[in-house]
């Protein structure tokens, strides 16, 4: 995470990714409508950088993460993994490279079997991937609870003896466990208290440096994805809006949603006084989002223009891209 | 790595058997227990504990009333029927026949049911609907209409009485197992599962159907009861077990016209049935009550 951003080598790069949940009714569950959850989103995920990806609830941030993994079969769009489109994978091909892709969920109560032991549960992936013998993966599990910082009595214990913070750091081993190269951190430290969620974002960053690892970090807590970030993007209703440096996302947001967003998120200063932009209205239906611009309902600066184009992602400054016809040339700077 | 193993705490149990240690907390539960327990005790040792074969005739002792009733004797506890055969034999060698008949048709719904149930629910869609309509089509006949339908068409016999019966109860088990499939299907760890790589058997057997177990262990001792019932039901009408079998519900249609001469040959059997019902019958509720999160206190 230096001050100079360098261009990584793409890792993961999503073209023109789309999910649309449909909508079936009538006598013959016709298609009625749809909802948009991912709209057409291209990412570039850089190896070994962290993207953050935030946004409000149900802006299909965890849809896109789960399409990235084909956890949730996208409409349509590429998915690129070194290179390769692997969304024409055969299921055998997909089984392969699951190694390579890990997930850590939301919620730590869910995510862990609960008639399951801790070795069983980290265990597991190395069962499916080859290792047959116990012994051999008892150690490797003995390895990863040693990594996450749990100890070799917890391996026989149930999850529902373990608390939320505890938890997530078995799911991180599991995740752990066949050497991914890309993990996606679907809000996974938001169920967590303040104390427990700097030691998994602690944890997390350890992990990164020691393996190299590659993150997807999706949360609506700006905060936390400023602080693990070395890039963040935007999203709003299923399309990215910005994507920047996160240091120069949080100086200079350009697009007038990231500006709204930012001077929500509290500021530990009871001295600082700062504008606080109130967005009217709620978000849009995904299954009816509005023509031209996504914000354009709900935006400040909107002219007529807005009702009537889709402003595309482009680069206004350097490294920064906004999807606004009036990017940096609106709006307040952030504190 | 070492052998010893460190301590066991009592929160190391299994989840389930932390469940069923309620069971014990549960008094009506653990007189089904013990109600169940006899029969099955009965059943296993039954050329012990009979007196006589039960198909043994004895034309000296026909319709012996029980013991304590006059003209009856310490010979034939609970009397004999009108071929002088041992009704407490018969009673005991009969626990042998139902529970065969409970284990072996409610095995069948179970394994039937289970199988189709899960995979209705784990993929959804036109299968679900096509296997769930299957199951609709059964549960719209009276099931022991169904069942002689299905033993008319076998042919009467025990077997095929099992066979009916088990048919009759597959939908029960497929509903049952569908609901808890779907409901653990929306749970974070079957995506994680999937997420590593997991073929869809494993997901469906090993990681989703032992968190379905409590619903579907409850419903397995209420068709224990259920299935005994209608085994009777079945022998009873002629279409179950044949004669000289000793099978309850056979032995109270042989004594139908004996019902005013010699009543003992009828309520004992009957009685017998009753017992086994209300014993896997209180077990099932216990067992609900223990396994069902929400009752716990």
């Amino acid at each position: 995470m230096s001050d100079q951003y360098q261009e990584p080598q793409p890792l993961v790069q999503t073209r023109d990714l789309v999910k649309y949940y449909p909508i079936r009714g009538g006598v013959f569950l016709k298609e009625i409508a749809s909802v948009k959850a991912v709209d057409h989103v291209s990412l570039t995920i850089g190896n070994g950088e962290t993207l953050g990806l935030v946004g409000e609830s149900g802006c299909g941030k965890t849809t896109f993460g789960r399409a990235i993994l084909r956890l949730e079969e996208p409409t349509s769009g590429e998915v690129f993994f070194e290179g390769e489109n692997i969304l024409t994978y055969s299921p055998v091909q997909m089984r392969a490279l699951r190694k390579a892709i890990q997930i850590i969920f939301q919620d730590p109560f869910s995510s862990l079997n609960p008639r399951k032991t801790v070795s069983h549960i980290i265990g597991e992936p190395l069962l499916i991937h080859g290792v047959k013998s116990r012994i051999e993966r008892d150690e490797r599990v003995l390895e990863l609870l040693n990594v996450v910082g749990l100890r070799k009595e917890h391996m026989r214990r149930y999850p529902h003896q373990f608390s939320g913070g505890q938890r997530q750091r078995i799911g991180v081993a599991r995740a752990l466990a066949l050497n991914p190269k890309l993990i996606i951190c679907d809000e996974a430290v938001s169920a967590l208290d303040v104390s427990i969620q700097a030691q998994v974002i602690n944890l997390l960053k350890d992990l990164q440096e020691t393996f190299g690892l590659t993150y997807l970090f999706i949360s609506h807590d700006l905060s936390v994805v400023e602080h693990v970030s070395d890039r963040v993007a935007v999203m709003y209703l299923g399309k990215i809006v910005e994507l920047a440096e996160s240091k120069e996302l949080y100086r200079k947001p350009l697009h007038p949603y990231t500006q709204a967003l930012l001077s929500a998120s509290p500021i530990p200063d009871p001295e600082l006084k700062r504008k606080r932009i109130i967005l009217k209205g709620d978000v849009p239906s995904p299954i009816d989002p509005p023509p031209g611009c996504r914000f354009h309902t709900r935006c400040l600066y909107r002219q007529d223009i807005c009702h009537q184009e889709e402003p595309k992602l482009k680069e206004v400054t350097e490294n920064h891209q906004a999807a606004c016809f009036f990017a940096g040339k609106v709006g307040i700077e952030s504190p | 790595m070492k052998k010893n193993r460190p301590q066991k705490s009592p929160e190391d149990r299994h989840p389930l058997l932390d469940q069923l240690s309620q069971l014990w907390r549960n008094k009506t539960a653990v007189a089904g227990l013990i109600i169940v327990a006899g029969f099955v005790l009965m059943a296993f040792f039954a050329p012990a504990l009979s007196p006589h074969n039960p198909n043994d005739t004895s034309l000296y002792d026909q319709l012996k009333p029980p013991f304590w009733a006059y003209g009856g004797s310490d010979k034939n506890v609970l009397g004999t029927d009108d071929l002088g055969r041992d009704i407490l034999s018969r009673i005991i060698y009969g626990a042998r026949v139902s529970l065969i008949v409970a284990v072996v048709s409610v095995g069948l719904a179970f394994a039937l049911g289970t199988l189709l149930g899960s995979i209705s629910g784990y993929y959804k869609g036109a299968l679900d609907n096509v296997i769930m309509r299957i199951m609709d089509i059964i549960l719209a006949f009276p099931y022991l209409l169904l069942a002689i339908v299905v033993v008319a068409y076998l042919g009467p016999s025990l077997e095929n009485a099992m066979m009916a019966i088990g048919i009759t109860y597959v939908p029960r088990f497929a509903r049952i197992v569908r609901g808890s499939v779907l409901e653990e299907c929306e749970k974070d760890y079957v995506m994680a599962a999937k997420a590593v790589g997991a073929k869809d058997w494993r997901i469906i057997f090993i990681a989703i159907l032992p968190n379905c177990l409590g619903p579907l262990i409850v419903q397995t001792t209420l068709s224990f009861a259920s299935a005994i019932l209608d085994a009777a039901a079945l022998s009873f009408l002629g279409l179950g077990a044949q004669p000289p079998t000793p099978e309850w519900g056979a032995m109270i249609a042989r004594s139908r016209a004996l019902i005013l001469r010699a009543s003992w040959v009828m309520t004992f059997p009957g009685i017998a049935i009753l017992m086994a019902v209300l014993g896997f019958n209180l077990l099932g509720d216990g067992l609900r009550d223990a396994l069902d999160p929400r009752l716990r206190d």
